[in-house]
């Protein structure tokens, strides 16, 4: 906190916790002078929710709702984490057919993340309409999983041992028509934004984290990409069914935050390869694992299984001691580490570079909290 | 009956006339805007905006009006009290008094003064300090801000957007708005001097506080800049200021280089409101594509391109001048 009053040249400004580019209930605890940042502080904590409690006191089908409400806008990715971890634990193994349904619905889910990311990071930037445009994109895609899941943000779809809806016809036709569309929007995408010079002024050489710094402080994902080092757990430890698809990690070079928005339009366009190639690829066979039981009681013992979510590494810790209930769940969560970068990167910016800075590290506030 | 002949005739009652002519243009031009830009927005954007309130929401704004004035006036405890009050009115003031000396045809002007364009220079350059006033009255962090921005802004912008009009008084040699239109009975400035047009497009789209120059109440950073704390119709008078600004500015674009009222069929009038209406929608066009700049770019763009480049097109104005 910042406690010891304002000094003669300096003040405090608040950011948020109700600030139009906190992106939800984040406050940033500013020490300015002038326009300038001398100093920043994060305040989190007001979406806390409390969910590693939660699950100590729930059984292991119970807590799965919950795990589409830490990452609402990633929320298969966690999904998927807590069953793998679960399954490791109680040894069952999932059906190829169905981890390739998990993969397709998961990249589906990280390009409405990454759409949205956008078209939110460009209205920071005091740009309107590409929002509009990602949220018409991604509008299509919600309306493709919808169909399947049968929610369109918090989803909570994947099963302990596989999925419980198969895939249909029109699901996949309709993807494919999607890749297509989404792959003509690109030069609109290109042409508005990423060419456009007050948009390159605004990003180049802002916000720069260094390698060094990146690895320092636990950042993971895009934001760790944009740096220039290449690890993606898709591809580092791979899981599921991702060892058997060809895509590539996109990097950045310098770190600042026109790398981070390449890496992450770079990105969607490795996803829908994914997907493509998922849905080509497709085998025939069941969806769930046989024999999993209903009560499920796994002997003591624990797992950690990481994923790879629209914002970096999540870590889902289970300890079991052969209750019904896990002894204790531990997230561990992307935004937590990309956050605490901030305050480093914030000093001797302006306000209006501390908003795209913020927008570029994609964090999603109810995720800190948990 | 002479009499009455005489009274009707007078300046007082022309005045009198002009200026509920104009209060009513600038309501209705306002209202008119508002619906303009939510459209051209929606779009822009692949929505089809207001549809409910009458034929595609044309009255919406009406009905947003409407709630405006139901609304409390909000006024914080901390606030300068006299002048937070009085910023709305004067931000309202000078903008009324610049429709004076719009000449919209031959006729139709209510005030034809030989110093017509240095009024309406004069009279926009208040309107920052009403958005001092406000934001400093305000005592809110963002407010103050904004309000800072847009002084340092308008300081920046002034001094190109007064060169580029220089340039085409000289080749005019009145400052009467009418007398500039009339130069322009053969060809437009606009071919003439089409570098002078895009400079003073973005000096007048700075100068409105539009994106990609709206750092003064620029939302994503400051909240609402210097009217963070204003509600109601106080708020109302701002909004209302700054489109009315926004038709300031496109008609004298007009007036400068687009041939005012000249145009061939239709009766002048119609040409011009037609030309204003074209270069607000560019403005519009502007907000709804590019995304903000910074604040110190936008100063070193003024300062280092803009400033330089209208005094080259002045002295290469007044060189072309001497030489024909």
């Amino acid at each position: 906190m910042i406690t010891s009053g304002i000094e003669e040249k300096t003040f405090a400004l608040n950011l948020g916790p109700q600030h139009p580019s906190t992106h939800g209930v984040l406050r940033v605890l500013l020490e300015m002078d002038g326009e300038y940042i001398v100093k920043a502080e994060p305040v989190i904590g007001y979406g806390h929710r409390g969910h590693e409690h939660m699950a100590e006191n729930r059984n292991y089908q119970q807590f799965l709702p919950n795990m589409g409400r830490v990452d609402y806008l990633h929320a298969l990715a966690f999904n998927q984490g807590y069953c793998m971890a679960v399954e490791k634990l109680i040894g069952v193994t999932v059906p190829e057919r169905a981890e390739f349904i998990r993969v397709i619905l998961n990249e589906m889910n990280r390009l409405t993340s990454h759409l949205l990311w956008v078209g939110a990071y460009l209205m920071d930037l005091g740009a309107f309409t590409p929002f509009l445009y990602c949220f018409d994109d991604r509008e299509r895609l919600l309306d493709l999983l919808d169909r399947i899941t049968g929610s369109r943000l918090t989803y909570c779809f994947f099963r302990f041992g596989g999925v419980p809806v198969d895939l249909d016809d029109e699901f996949i036709f309709g993807t494919r028509a999607f890749i297509k569309r989404l792959r003509s929007r690109w030069v609109d995408y290109d042409n508005l934004v990423t060419k456009n010079v007050i948009f390159i002024n605004r990003a180049r050489d802002v916000g720069i984290i260094t390698r060094e710094m990146a690895v320092q402080y636990g950042v993971t994902g895009p934001t760790l990409r944009g740096s220039g080092i290449p690890y993606d757990i898709r591809k580092s430890e791979p899981y599921s069914a991702y060892p058997l698809f060809d895509f590539e990690i996109p990097v950045g070079e310098n770190g600042d935050i026109l790398d981070r928005y390449v890496v992450r339009m770079r990105e969607m366009e490795q996803s829908l390869r994914i997907i493509e190639q998922a849905l080509d690829k497709l085998p025939n066979g069941p969806i769930m694992a046989e024999k999993v039981p209903k009560r499920l009681k796994p002997a003591a013992g624990e797992v950690y299984q990481a994923v790879e979510t629209a914002r970096g590494e999540f870590g889902c810790y289970v300890v079991s001691q052969g209750d019904i209930k896990p002894y204790r769940i531990k997230l561990r969560v992307p935004s937590f580490s990309n956050l605490s970068i901030l305050p480093e990167i914030l000093k001797d910016t302006l306000v209006a570079d501390a908003v795209a800075i913020l927008g570029s590290i994609d964090v999603v506030i109810p995720e800190i909290d948990r | 009956m002479e009499q009455v002949g005489q009274l009707l005739g007078s300046d007082v009652v022309r005045i009198l006339a002009g200026l509920i002519g104009v209060i009513a243009l600038v309501a209705v031009n306002a209202l008119f805007l508002i619906w303009m830009e939510r459209k051209v927005s929606a779009h822009m954007q692949l929505r089809p905006g207001p549809m409910e309130v009458g034929w595609h929401g044309a009255i919406q704004t009406i009905a947003d009006a409407v709630k405006l004035m139901g609304k409390e006036l909000i006024t914080p405890e901390e606030v300068d009290r006299p002048i937070f009050y009085l910023a709305p009115i004067v931000v309202f003031l000078p903008v009324l008094l610049c429709f004076l000396v719009i000449p919209f045809s031959q006729t139709m002007i209510v005030r034809d003064m030989n110093v017509g364009i240095v009024l309406i220079l004069a009279f926009s350059t208040l309107t920052v300090l009403a958005i001092l006033m406000g934001g400093w009255a305000s005592n809110n962090k963002y407010a103050v801000f904004g309000a800072i921005r847009s002084v340092a802004q308008n300081i920046a912008y002034e001094i190109p957007l007064l060169v580029t009009v220089m340039s085409i008084i000289l080749m005019v040699g009145s400052f009467k708005l009418t007398d500039i239109v009339a130069a322009q009975s053969r060809c437009w400035f606009i071919l003439m001097q089409p570098l002078a047009f895009i400079l003073f497009i973005i000096c007048a789209t700075a100068e409105t506080n539009r994106t990609p120059f709206d750092l003064p109440e620029a939302e994503s950073e400051l909240v609402a800049g210097f009217h963070t704390e204003y509600s109601g119709m106080r708020f109302a008078l701002f909004f209302l200021a700054e489109y009315t600004n926004m038709f300031i500015v496109s008609a004298v674009a007009t007036v400068l280089f687009l041939g005012g009222w000249h145009g061939p069929i239709l009766p002048g009038v119609v040409w011009f409101l037609i030309k204003v209406y074209a270069v607000i929608f560019l403005i519009m066009w502007f907000r709804w594509t590019f995304p903000r700049v910074r604040f110190d770019q936008l100063v070193t763009f003024a300062w280092k391109i803009l400033i330089p480049l209208s005094f080259a097109n002045l002295l290469l104005t007044a060189l072309l001048l001497k030489i024909f």
